[in-house]
């Protein structure tokens, strides 16, 4: 896990400093630039895209004529048809957002993953949509109600999780990335991973 | 947010039934989770007091993972579900 501290300076990015969430009477709040709201909705753009996206909401696999469809009612035929184990995502980023729930038994993580794996996406697509439908796109001044803060926090953390894959954060990540060549590409997500948690970290602390 | 069970009065012949093994729901440790948003989520899906939702995470950061919660397979799984919605990285397990 990773502790920012109380320490951690606000991260400069895209022309600004940011100030983080904070509680006010009328619900936790944060002001964005307009480079700040980009990369933001960008990112959390992307990952309902990978997460809404192919495999999210896959067809019943049984053809006209085949074995689990017959003459069967099409809603039995679905069921029918979904024995057939689920797999893990291939994709890395995917796999780590939509998690094996059985560590040693394939057979139980998928039956698992078959019952809930389409409940996972779409609430994971939802809380993104949330922080999309609060966030403008020139940025300015957001303010969320409980249950808008919720879906940030999720949000926010999934685009942290995905971009962790990403890079390979580790635990001491800091000090390995310390070394990067000023130049690595790597360096300009770092930056957004650091604004990411910097973010994340003030709107859990805005909340309690 | 988990409930605890209505006192149910059993048939007397269920009395000496010895209860299955309970399930264990493990939240496993990984670098990218805040240890602030872990405790959150501890508190907000157990509705844990805060020093044992924190107990919980400093578990799950320094041995690498922790026992959030154990009863039925069916209620771990859910347990597990709600777990993975914020995140976490959880597996059900039978506790041997």
């Amino acid at each position: 896990m990773s502790d920012p501290g109380d320490n951690g300076d606000a991260p400069e990015i895209a022309e600004d400093v940011m100030a983080g969430f904070r509680r006010t009477p009328r619900g936790v709040s944060a002001r964005f630039t307009s480079g700040q709201a980009g990369i933001l909705r960008n990112l959390v753009a992307q990952v309902a895209d990978l997460v809404g996206g192919p495999g999210a909401a896959e067809a019943p696999p049984a053809g006209p004529g085949e074995a689990a469809g017959g003459d069967l009612p099409p809603d039995i035929a679905a069921i029918l048809g979904s024995y057939a184990p689920a797999a893990p995502p291939e994709d890395p980023v995917l796999a780590r957002l939509l998690p094996d729930a059985y560590g040693d038994d394939p057979e139980a993580a998928g039956e698992f993953r078959r019952y809930t794996e389409q409940g996972l996406r779409s609430g994971k697509v939802a809380a993104a949509r949330t922080v999309l439908a609060t966030l403008p796109s020139d940025g300015g001044r957001v303010r969320l109600s409980a249950g808008d803060a919720e879906a940030w926090l999720r949000s926010l953390n999934d685009v942290r999780l995905a971009l962790g894959v990403v890079l390979g954060i580790t635990e001491d990540y800091e000090r390995a990335f310390g070394e990067l060549d000023p130049e690595d590409p790597r360096q300009a997500y770092l930056h957004v991973y650091d604004f990411l948690t910097f973010l994340q970290e003030t709107l859990v602390r805005a909340l309690r | 947010m988990s409930v605890a069970p209505a006192e149910v009065e059993r048939p007397e012949a269920y009395e000496h039934v010895v209860p299955d093994t309970p399930w264990v729901t493990i939240v496993w440790n990984d670098p990218v989770n805040l240890m602030s948003y872990v405790t959150y989520v501890f508190q907000k899906v157990f509705g844990y007091a805060k020093p044992r939702a924190e107990k919980l995470m400093l578990d799950v950061h320094h041995k690498g993972k922790a026992v959030v919660s154990s009863g039925t397979r069916e209620s771990m799984e859910r347990d597990a579900e709600v777990l993975h919605g914020y995140g976490l990285w959880a597996t059900v397990s039978h506790d041997r």
